[in-house]
């Protein structure tokens, strides 16, 4: 009896935080009021940069806070070779691809996904990748292939795919592990040179599960404000606000917004599958560049359920530069330019004829202003 | 958070119920309120600090309507 | 034409859909008439004012908690002859059917547009049978065409829509694709949501025997309420904004769209009214509305302005966002 009154009683503050209109317009103007001079902040995670443009924040606040999007989307930063590599996948006889819906529509150099299976390649899109386990489960004379895709929010439920594959006997089931990390990325960011960004918004998922420590570097090496945050129109003004409040001190913190979800310790057990099954390497980034020991690999011990070894595929080859075609999405990734700064935005780039995946990802920032920002 | 069957268990989002795995968040329990991500719990949600959150919020927006009034 | 191949972008009532019409039907078909774009076309007849239109069924499942293939071809028939203000008349339906379909399946989807039928007062008077062979069709697709008389003398069209006119609509839009979509059984939830397949002809004859000056009216099918809104605010010439705090939704349908990231604005209804009103028949217009089951929550949403074109979103936080028309497929074969 007591536990479901508790339970409503969340839900109801729950509610409050995410559709109080007095409260978003409240806070809005609180957060006005505390900013004497314009600031330029990033916001690194697509989700973020989705919530902050559809809850119209970000026009809210135009002249007086900048806010520039972040690397924070999986499948924007994944880089050309990795996306040829899915394609050559669905192009093998006898083998499912399947993945999360977004990196349907990404051009790879050549082709994508989506063009793959309206040629007829048997590609699945899931929720979850336990669903792809399942499918494999029912269906075993084919090869299924999960596509790992994601940051330490998406990785431990991929690998715990795997070792449910590997205790189940799931013998025809693999995944193509691309799983990258934020703290690295955000390293290279605040090290940039050509960057001049006065605070972080930093991610509230990703943060559930790697806790707040791996961004302390962010406040002790380049003394930036950081706070991390959750993604209802609320969280975000009152991380803003405590953003202000820190330039103002001129006492960068790193700070928790979003504590009903986020702890300083995160997820431990999602942290020991990631450690237990995995090591770390030195990873290219679209418009970012190489960035070390920024990316998940298996370990042999788990090679019979990695993509890479169980069809052999060739390494990666990547270009350096991948800009040939016009398309900045590199530089939109790295917050140098917002969106409508790339030429080819909203002209020959659109979400229906994408060049890049900022604009056909649902946490690009391209498809975010090409939405909510014009 | 509904029910739970080993590692498995039901979850209801606004009325829209589905299965997920809470092999990433052992100890929870059935009322609980947890974050789903890609068919898993990956935290649960702390009442104590959401009620924390909203009466910091709440004071905020109160400050803002002080200096008007 | 830029595309060298017909996409599933095509179909699902965004800009590609717009360009195919634009460019290809219209070039070769265009006339008057057709390029009006309307749900129902009004032709000249010294019988009386007729209004006539044609629709294709093509829903994947066939079957889904509140409809099936078989309703939803009447009732999406029927409500393009409604909102154009028609009293719908007659039907006519062709079906296309996959060798080695269940009869049983067949009788329940017939059955279903029987009881429809019945329950509007309309005749079908004329259909067609063809049957494929396997694997080149799913099950069942149906075409219909709808007649409907005019038996007034109001025109319901965008030209009429003024500056300061109200924008209603007639209860929680997006149930009939979310539940559409859930039926599909990809993504293993379980619910009680419902298709909202109706007839929408009563609301629109209650509105136009209570003298209410209404001046254009869609059902926002596909591409959702956005998509309609912005074809009628295009058509018109105007802008159009409406309210995050008063556009309907129910609880699981907006927590479906957050879990699969689909925007709600954009989620089909089958059997819901758009109406766009003079500013002070308003609030008639609701109480009419709301007098009806179909229409018990009935709400005003947003209202005509000169401004910024198109359709724009009042957010919460009180600013101001566009809301676009859709790009390719949000998701394919939902009616």
């Amino acid at each position: 009896m007591r536990k479901g009154l508790m339970a409503e009683e969340l839900g109801k503050i729950l509610k409050r935080l995410d559709g109080d209109a007095d409260l978003i317009r409240g806070l809005s103007a609180e957060l006005c009021a505390r900013i004497k001079e314009p600031l330029t902040l990033m916001e690194v995670c697509g989700t973020h940069t989705h919530a902050i443009s559809e809850t119209g924040i970000r026009r809210a606040l135009a002249g007086k806070v900048r806010l520039l999007s972040g690397p924070g989307c999986p499948v924007c930063v994944t880089s050309d070779a990795e996306i040829d590599r899915f394609i050559q996948l669905s192009q093998m006889p006898d083998v499912a691809v399947t993945t999360f819906g977004d990196m349907l529509y990404v051009p790879g150099t050549r082709s994508s996904l989506a063009e793959q299976r309206d040629a007829g390649a048997d590609i699945r899109i899931v929720y979850s990748p336990l669903d792809a386990l399942g499918m494999a489960e029912k269906e075993p004379r084919k090869e299924f292939c999960f596509l790992g895709v994601g940051f330490e929010t998406t990785s431990p439920t991929v690998l715990a795919t795997v070792a449910e594959a590997k205790r189940r006997g799931i013998g025809n089931f693999s995944i193509c592990a691309a799983f990258k990390l934020i703290p690295p990325a955000l390293r290279m960011i605040a090290a940039h040179p050509d960057l001049a960004i006065q605070g972080f918004i930093l991610p509230g998922h990703v943060s559930a599960v790697i806790g707040s420590e791996p961004y302390r570097f962010l406040v002790d090496e380049f003394k930036r404000p950081c706070v991390i945050t959750g993604f209802e129109g609320t969280d975000i003004l009152q991380a803003l606000v405590m953003i202000a409040d820190q330039i103002k001190d001129d006492e960068p913190r790193l700070e928790i917004q979003y504590t009903r979800v986020v702890t300083k310790e995160g997820n431990k057990a999602a942290l020991k599958i990631m450690e237990g099954m995995c090591d770390v390497k030195d990873s290219m980034w679209r418009g970012l560049g190489t960035i070390p020991e920024s990316e998940l690999k298996l370990k042999e011990a788990w090679k019979d359920f990695d993509a890479e070894h169980k069809f052999s595929l060739p390494p990666l080859e990547h270009r350096e530069r991948f800009d040939t075609n016009g398309c900045r999405c590199g530089d939109v990734l790295l917050g140098k330019i917002i969106p409508p700064d790339c030429p080819l935005f909203a002209k020959a780039c659109t979400p229906s004829n994408p060049i890049g995946p900022c604009m056909v990802s649902s946490e690009g920032a391209c498809a975010a202003y090409y939405k909510y920002e014009r | 958070m509904i029910e739970i069957n080993g590692a498995m268990g039901k979850v209801d989002y606004q009325g829209v119920k589905r299965e997920a795995s809470f092999l990433m968040l052992p100890g929870v329990k059935a009322g609980d309120y947890v974050i789903l991500h890609a068919g898993f719990a990956i935290k649960k949600l702390s009442e104590a600090d959401a009620k924390e959150t909203l009466r910091l919020i709440q004071e905020m927006v109160r400050v803002e309507k002080g200096l008007d009034g | 034409m830029k595309d060298k191949v017909i996409g599933l972008a095509h179909g699902s009532g965004g800009r590609k859909t717009a360009r195919l019409i634009r460019e290809l039907f219209l070039a070769y078909l265009g006339n008057p008439i057709l390029e009006r774009l309307e749900d129902a076309a009004e032709f000249p007849s010294d019988r009386g004012r007729i209004a006539l239109t044609t629709d294709s069924h093509v829903v994947y499942p066939l079957f889904f908690p509140g409809g099936n293939i078989g309703k939803l071809a009447v009732c999406g028939t029927l409500n393009d002859l409604a909102v154009k203000g028609a009293r719908p008349r007659f039907m006519t339906a062709g079906f296309v059917l996959r060798a080695g379909m269940s009869m049983d399946v067949l009788e329940r989807i017939v059955r279903s547009m029987g009881e429809e039928l019945n329950k509007a007062g309309v005749q079908l008077i004329a259909g067609d049978t063809k049957v494929i062979e396997k694997g080149k069709v799913d099950d069942c697709y149906i075409t219909t065409t709808g007649f409907g008389a005019l038996e007034h003398s109001k025109t319901f069209a965008p030209e009429r829509i003024e500056e300061g006119d109200v924008i209603l609509v007639s209860g929680n839009i997006g149930n009939h694709e979310t539940a559409v979509l859930l039926a599909r059984g990809d993504f293993g939830f379980e619910h009680k949501i419902e298709s909202d397949i109706a007839n929408v002809w009563p609301l629109v004859e209650r509105l136009i025997e209570a003298g209410v000056d209404v001046k254009a009216m869609r059902d926002p099918t596909r591409g959702g309420l956005a998509t309609t809104l912005n074809e009628l605010a295009s058509a018109a010439g105007l802008g159009m904004i409406i309210k995050e705090a008063d556009v309907p939704f129910s609880l699981p349908v907006k927590g479906t769209a957050e879990l699969l990231g689909l925007d709600p604005y954009y989620l089909a209804s089958e059997g819901r009214l758009i109406a766009i009103v003079a500013k002070d028949h308003a609030e008639r217009a609701l109480e009419v509305l709301k007098a009806e089951p179909l229409g018990k929550n009935a709400k005003a949403i947003g209202e005509v302005r000169d401004g910024p074109e198109g359709l724009w979103l009042e957010t919460l936080l009180g600013s101001e966002r566009p809301l676009l028309v859709l790009e390719g497929e949000q998701l394919p074969r939902i009616c």
